[in-house]
């Protein structure tokens, strides 16, 4: 009996260390990000590291300005932004209210294998051929460019939009859609003007949680944006972004250099960013319950 | 039971970790991506004639080596370029002594498409391209076209050593700089791989990587000089402007299995393997 006891108590306080867990290692990496990061204000300041225009984090004395790198971030983001949103919502419409059953199986797995292709194949993929085709269409000197990204990074948003929307759609009440059908109004019209306004919320919601995850997205980027740390004018120029920054200069960065805490910095930068979007997208799924 | 499993678990944790910390005979390298092949051959043909000793090469860039090196995580580091006063003083902190073994010498090759006319460049031009100074192909004798610069990462030996050597031409005082908008890729094999398919683009890397479809070209030191092109025995005459010495570091002077090591990679067999991983021998 005792045993039986002893059994359940640990059981039960392992699980819950295990619920525990997930915060005690956001707020760990928050405490660790700050602490470094915020290092670098030291031989800059604020102003000049978010405003300033060139990046030159290994010369002497470094130039540490990564208003190029948000911007950079930002053109890919909006690009795939474009891209994604609607083809992701129209695709979770056709699989929640029009597609047969079949059908929707079907375009479900294929959803669910997208999401499953490693980024790095994304970009390799990219790499060999949307790169070259980019150039070659837009007549450019070269085809790694943010557009060239954004359209990597769109294939990578879709699953997520579409699964989350999809699922947004799925739970409106069937007598929405019911007493539309009986005021006589088509399936189209049902589903504009009755079925998306009633999913809006989980679909904003949707739509942030593609743009969180593209934002952070970095081994595509690295590959085919070509990794230029200039402000960019138009989508079809090379941009640096962020996360690819940080990626590819970690491993050189001396320990204890300001070049290391800068990057921690862009780390703290990237960190709020993605944590106002999925606050958004959490505000959103609330209000719809 | 569970907490039998437990102290079991922990006990044999334990002991897979003092042994793993206990193996004196192996060698732990690190660093530059321009040695890592040349590291593994070496590792492969010692550990052939020199079965009880363990080696392991990995590579991450001169930097990672060498800041690994001054952590105390690897025995010893390669590196592309000279060790940097900065990280000489963090080593000392940590009671760190880096010593410097010259192992071998890297032509850098400049490279364009071959569909390029442009086949030669002095190092006075090739400062004006690489900032961003020259930005036309017609300013240097080739088609009216926007120049494509590539570089690699700042992560990266050949990054820094292209850099002082070229752009900057060993003046201590000169703050060029690569063009803000040059592209900066990940890999040798992600430049070479560009060149290939852009007409327009110019790089630069070891001279390993040149094949044909990559054209090298030749450098003058300026313009009353020859061209040079990138081969083996202008490397090693020191007529190719653009070579830079390849070095192992290691803390404090090599003793015993490190300086079994080391002694093994400058002998003739060590130095026959740098000439077939497509660098230049420093003894003749």
């Amino acid at each position: 009996m005792n045993l039986r006891k002893f059994k359940e108590f640990s059981i039960e306080k392992l699980i819950l260390i295990c619920g525990l867990a997930s915060i005690f290692f956001v707020i760990l990496i928050f405490l660790f990000l700050t602490k470094e990061g915020l290092a670098v204000f030291k031989s800059v300041t604020p102003a000049n590291f978010i405003l300033g225009k060139s990046w030159y984090p290994i010369s002497e004395p470094a130039r540490l300005g990564i208003l190029p790198l948000i911007f950079g971030s930002l053109i890919v983001t909006l690009g795939a932004a474009i891209i994604s949103i609607p083809i992701g919502v129209a695709c979770a419409i056709y699989i929640a209210e029009i597609a047969p059953l079949k059908i929707k199986e079907i375009l479900k797995a294929g959803i669910e294998l997208l999401a499953a292709i490693p980024s790095v194949v994304l970009g390799f993929i990219g790499m060999v051929t949307l790169v070259p085709w980019v150039k070659s269409t837009f007549n450019l000197p070269t085809g790694l460019t943010a557009l060239s990204g954004a359209i990597i990074l769109a294939f990578m948003a879709m699953p997520t939009i579409v699964s989350v929307a999809e699922d947004a759609l799925y739970s409106v009440p069937k007598s929405y859609k019911e007493g539309a059908f009986a005021l006589g109004a088509t399936h189209w019209q049902t589903i504009y003007r009755v079925l998306l306004p009633a999913a809006s919320s989980g679909i904003v919601a949707a739509v942030m949680l593609g743009i969180g995850r593209v934002i952070g997205e970095t081994m595509a980027v690295m590959m085919i944006t070509g990794n230029a740390a200039v402000i960019p004018q138009s989508i079809l120029v090379p941009v640096r972004t962020l996360t690819a920054t940080i990626a590819a200069e970690m491993g050189e960065a001396v320990v204890g250099s300001e070049h290391y805490f800068a990057l921690f910095a862009i780390g703290i930068v990237l960190f709020i960013m993605s944590f106002i979007i999925n606050v958004t997208a959490d505000l959103f799924l609330h209000k719809r319950k | 039971m569970l907490k039998k499993i437990w102290l079991f678990l922990v006990v044999f944790m334990f002991t897979v970790a003092a042994h793993a910390a206990k193996n004196n005979n192996s060698i732990q390298i690190k660093g530059s991506d321009t040695m890592v092949n040349l590291g593994q051959a070496w590792a492969e043909k010692y550990m052939e004639e020199n079965p009880g000793d363990f080696v392991a090469v990995t590579g991450g860039g001169s930097g990672t080596g060498l800041s690994s090196l001054i952590s105390g995580s690897c025995d010893i580091a390669m590196s592309s370029r000279n060790i940097k006063d900065k990280e000489i003083a963090l080593a000392k902190q940590k009671g760190i002594n880096p010593y410097e073994i010259k192992v071998a010498l890297d032509g850098l090759a400049v490279v364009v498409n071959p569909a390029n006319p442009v086949s030669k460049l002095t190092l006075d031009q090739l400062a004006g391209i690489f900032s961003g100074k020259i930005s036309n192909w017609k300013e240097v004798g080739g088609k009216d076209q926007k120049i494509v610069v590539l570089s690699r990462e700042v992560n990266s030996g050949t990054h820094v050593y292209f850099k002082e050597h070229v752009l900057r031409k060993l003046d201590p005082n000169s703050k060029e700089e690569f063009a803000p908008g040059a592209l900066l890729l990940s890999s040798s094999q992600a430049i070479a791989d560009e060149v290939a398919g852009n007409s327009s683009a110019i790089g630069y890397y070891g001279m390993g990587y040149i094949s044909s479809k990559q054209k090298h070209i030749d450098v003058a030191q300026d313009e009353k000089s020859a061209y040079i092109n990138p081969s083996i025995e202008n490397v090693i005459s020191g007529k190719y402007p653009i070579s830079r010495p390849l070095f192992l570091y290691t803390n404090g002077q090599p003793q015993g299995l490190i300086k079994k090591f080391v002694d093994y990679s400058l002998s003739k067999e060590g130095q026959e393997i740098v000439v077939k991983t497509d660098f230049v021998p420093i003894i003749k």
